[in-house]
């Protein structure tokens, strides 16, 4: 992967990567098309699964008021679970379709699956984006895809946190299907490592709150980026085009 | 059952008493060797040397490898010998540890269960005389045709589940109407074991029959996971003495991002104000 921060130079197709700014820099806006169709697409299928599985897993845990009549009128837990496993499938298979694209998208798409710890200008560019959050820098650095702090959280929270919630999610489900099922035999020797079912659950349901912080967190600094970093944001998601609002080298 | 099997030394039911009782082990040991079933009930403590549980004036873990050495299989009775029970509960000063974890060179059986139901045992019992090897064993090592699925599973009360109908608290309208215990913390959505088919006392009853929810006795480490009333397990903060649940940990944390995002955001637009005349 190539560095995509744009603070080291000018978005390539401005001007080659590495050499000096031109001294006329481009008086146009910059926008560059960074994420594509699938990656939109699986964004917004993704934010929506989470919200069903985050709401109905809520509801699994502590489940609704009872209900009277007889218990042939009603299936309300039986609903409540079947929304979660759907939407529990669709995050699973969307997770799969998002890494496969991964490999034959742009540069981009890799992003969210990897974590450059092995890269100096990754920690200079964390660095910076801390300190712009702590108030200490006046502005931001400027990136085509992710910056470093919102790396960090997507890769340790969607991509590893995501494992985790499919691993412990068909692993629960597997004690439905029952022994010898394919979810049994992918996913069934998680309960016994992590100490049992009631662990697995108690786990699972700590991780939908890790997940919750995190949409929290990035809900609100996509927006703040939106309006107070040097690029524009929501556009990237729903069109795909990211627009530059300077056109300063650093 | 007893008629089919040769009972040579149990300390509960055995008719000798002190150094007889022992001797017999050393003979069942000579005799039988490497034919022999050791059913071990209990389990031992390894902590002081051993010394918080002695038999003939031995430490209960010598005697335990001493026989399981020549044994053709060992069968864990109960929850005790499978996963260490109530005396290995934190902070199990003991040190009780189970059977699977003292011995390693022979197959074990796991029958968990506080206490194992009759029928499971000597059903374990009659396979292995009958076939002449060990029933199959899921990961966990419990025979599969007793553990293969959760009380859940089975429960006759596992239409109210789906419909949403519980019991909101015991001795309401739900609890006389024989709702779903779900909400009085009823652990059989994570429990293996055969209560809700074979049940207990000839089949008169088991515990959600008579309108108390499981309490999970035959999963490991069952009284370290919460309140038997609580549905979501109490999570242990090891070393600074916080016990919560997920939510009461998701919502506190939920809220202190919340504030912070707030403070966060309501900094950002006081800067942002503060700079609008120096755009350049
Ligand atoms: C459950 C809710 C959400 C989740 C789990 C989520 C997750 C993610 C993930 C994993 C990415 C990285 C995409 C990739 O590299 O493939 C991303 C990017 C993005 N999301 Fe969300 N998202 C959620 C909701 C939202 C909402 C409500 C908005 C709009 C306000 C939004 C706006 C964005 C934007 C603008 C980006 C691009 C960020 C950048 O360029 O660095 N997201 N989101
Ligand atoms: C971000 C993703 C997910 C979130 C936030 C989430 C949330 C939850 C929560 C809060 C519970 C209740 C746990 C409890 O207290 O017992 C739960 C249960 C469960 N989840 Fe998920 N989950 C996610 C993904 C998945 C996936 C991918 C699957 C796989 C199909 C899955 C399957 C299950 C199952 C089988 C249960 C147990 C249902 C029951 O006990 O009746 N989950 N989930
Ligand atoms: S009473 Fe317990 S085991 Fe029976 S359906 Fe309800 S939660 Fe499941």
């Amino acid at each position: 992967m190539t560095d995509t921060s744009l603070g080291a130079g000018a978005p390539s197709h401005v001007a080659p990567a590495g050499s000096p700014p031109p001294v006329n820099a481009a008086r146009k806006l910059t926008t560059v098309y960074v994420y594509e169709a699938p990656v939109r697409l699986w964004h917004w299928v993704n934010a929506l699964s989470i919200l069903v599985l985050c709401v109905t897993g809520y509801l699994i845990g502590s489940p609704l008021p009872t209900l009277s009549g007889e218990a042939s009128a009603h299936y309300m837990m039986g609903t409540i679970r079947f929304l979660h496993f759907s939407a529990g499938y669709i995050f699973a298979i969307g997770f799969i379709g998002r890494a496969l694209w991964a490999l034959v998208g742009n540069q981009y798409a890799r992003e969210l699956f990897t974590f450059p710890f092995w890269k100096a200008s990754f920690w200079r560019g964390l660095l910076v984006e801390v300190k712009w959050y702590a108030f200490l820098k006046p502005r931001p650095l400027k990136f085509v895809g992710h910056n470093p702090l919102a790396q960090v959280f997507m890769f340790w929270v969607m991509v590893v946190g995501g494992l985790f919630m499919i691993g412990t999610g068909f692993a629960l489900y597997s004690e439905g299907e029952g022994l010898g099922s394919w979810q049994d035999r992918l996913f069934g020797w998680i309960i016994p490592a992590l100490g049992g079912s009631m662990n697995v659950h108690t786990f699972h349901h700590l991780g939908m709150w890790v997940f919750i912080v995190f949409v929290i967190i990035h809900v609100y600094s996509v927006i703040r980026e939106d309006i107070m970093s040097r690029q524009s944001m929501v556009s990237a998601i729903t069109n795909g085009y990211r627009t530059f609002r300077d056109d300063d080298p650093e | 059952m007893l008629s089919m099997i040769s009972l040579d030394y149990d300390d509960t039911l055995m008719a000798s008493a002190g150094h007889q009782a022992e001797a017999i082990l050393d003979e069942v040991m000579t005799k039988y060797k490497g034919n022999y079933i050791l059913a071990v009930e209990g389990n031992p403590p390894l902590n002081e040397d051993g010394m918080y549980c002695i038999i003939g004036g031995k430490p209960f873990v010598d005697q335990l490898k001493k026989v399981a050495k020549d044994a053709k299989a060992i069968i864990s009775w109960g929850s005790c010998a499978s996963y260490g029970c109530v005396q290995a509960a934190r902070p199990n000063p003991t040190r009780a540890t189970p059977v699977h974890e003292v011995i390693f060179d022979k197959p074990i059986i796991k029958v968990p269960g506080c206490p194992p139901i009759a029928e499971v045992m000597t059903g374990v019992i009659t396979y292995m005389l009958t076939f002449d090897r060990i029933p199959e064993l899921d990961r966990q090592g419990r025979p599969k045709m007793f553990y293969s699925q959760r009380i859940h599973d089975k429960c006759y009360r596992r239409p109210h589940f789906d419909a949403g109908q519980y019991v909101e608290k015991f001795d309401d309208e739900g609890a006389r109407k024989g709702y779903c215990l779900y909400k009085m913390g009823c652990k059989g959505p994570t429990t293996y074991n055969a209560c809700s088919t074979v049940r207990w006392n000839d089949g008169v009853s088991f515990p959600i029959q008579a309108g108390h929810g499981c309490i999970g006795c035959s999963e490991d480490g069952f009284w370290d996971k919460g309140s038997w009333y609580a549905r979501l397990a109490d999570i242990n903060g090891k070393g600074f003495g916080v016990e919560a649940n997920a939510d009461q940990i998701g919502l506190a944390a939920a809220g202190v991002v919340g504030g912070a995002v707030a403070l966060h955001a309501a900094v950002s637009a006081l800067k942002r104000a503060q700079h609008k005349g120096d755009a350049k």
